[in-house]
């Protein structure tokens, strides 16, 4: 069962599983706050911020391409 | 267990999109109308840029750039390390996936093969820098001692301080615990949990398997709680015992 949570979490599993965690977890208090810890960190992980590409890097990037494009290597 | 309920709905949702089925509840309806015109919108744009590009529109690789750009140079950064290595891994997979985007006939096809290419990127340049010490952890060793140990809290993302300077604390905690995980398993849970790629995606992306992809992504998971557990843990206090 532990090595299945993050396909629970995930929503993956078959149902006849999913009954089969959710029955354990429920008579479990240990278990059912590492499940919870478990999802817990799925979302921390989710919820970092996107990277914003610098517009000078962009420029960059842009130019590099051009450059490429010239010199007939594409 | 409700948002496992809903995340099953939702799950379902995306199904029905790709087979016009129609929801029961009209709360589901409306959830698979926006997961449709989300997913529909992102697949006709990417067919469009990958209509223009075939046409060698001059305009085409900017837009490429200014659309996956950022993603691309996160990745790298989270990957590599350092933001020179990760702006050259960029520059490198920006380019050589533009050049070959021209023979890629499904828009769905897309981000795999983008993150295809800015993995290798990265493992390459790994190899070119200082050793990596790769160890394989049992899943033994990442289940918790005991019931202590299982019951230490991690913050929950919806209640976290409202101080926009604690909430850096805890993305920068985060951040920096991804950043120690081995380089075979942070970069599938960067892909799977961050980019939000599927698990086919990712092993396309990877050239793994799925079910390696899935094993990688659980351990990746368990060490990162483990970690968090230690840094921003809270053990629940109970009647008579000490926090």
């Amino acid at each position: 069962m532990f090595a299945r949570l993050s396909e629970y979490i995930d929503g993956e599993l078959d149902p006849a599983i999913c009954t089969g965690i959710e029955d354990h977890v429920g008579d479990c208090p240990p278990c059912q706050a590492f499940l919870e810890s478990l999802r817990r960190t799925v979302n921390l992980t989710r919820d970092l911020p996107d990277h914003e590409l610098p517009e000078e890097m962009a420029r960059d990037f842009i130019e590099a391409y051009r450059k490429v494009r010239e010199s007939g290597d594409v | 267990m409700q948002c496992e309920a809903r995340r099953i709905q939702t799950f379902f949702a995306l199904i029905a999109v790709f087979f016009w089925d129609v929801a029961e509840t009209p709360e589901a309806a409306g959830r698979v109308r926006v997961v449709r015109s989300y997913v529909m919108d992102a697949l006709e744009s990417d067919r469009s840029l990958l209509d223009a590009i075939r046409r060698d529109d001059p305009a085409a690789f900017e837009e490429f750039v200014r659309r996956y750009g950022g993603r691309i140079l996160g990745f790298g950064m989270r990957v590599c390390g350092e933001q020179e290595a990760a702006k050259d891994v960029a520059q490198e997979t920006l380019i050589q996936a533009y050049r070959s985007l021209k023979d890629l006939q499904e828009p769905k096809a897309l981000r795999s093969w983008l993150y295809r290419v800015v993995s290798n990127a990265c493992r390459m340049r790994r190899r070119k820098g200082k050793y990596e010490p790769q160890r394989e952890l049992s899943l033994e060793e990442l289940m918790p001692a005991g019931p202590e140990e299982a019951e230490i809290q991690i913050p929950d993302v919806r209640n976290l301080p409202d101080d926009a300077a604690a909430r850096e604390e805890v993305r920068e905690t985060v951040h920096k615990a991804i950043s120690e995980l081995a380089a075979e398993y942070r970069m599938v849970l960067l892909l799977r949990d961050i980019e939000q790629l599927s698990t086919r995606e990712t092993a396309d992306a990877l050239e793994l398997n799925e079910s390696t992809v899935k094993m990688r992504l659980h351990r990746a998971r368990l060490m990162l709680r483990n970690i968090l557990a230690k840094r921003l843990g809270q053990t629940p206090t109970r009647t008579g015992n000490k926090s």
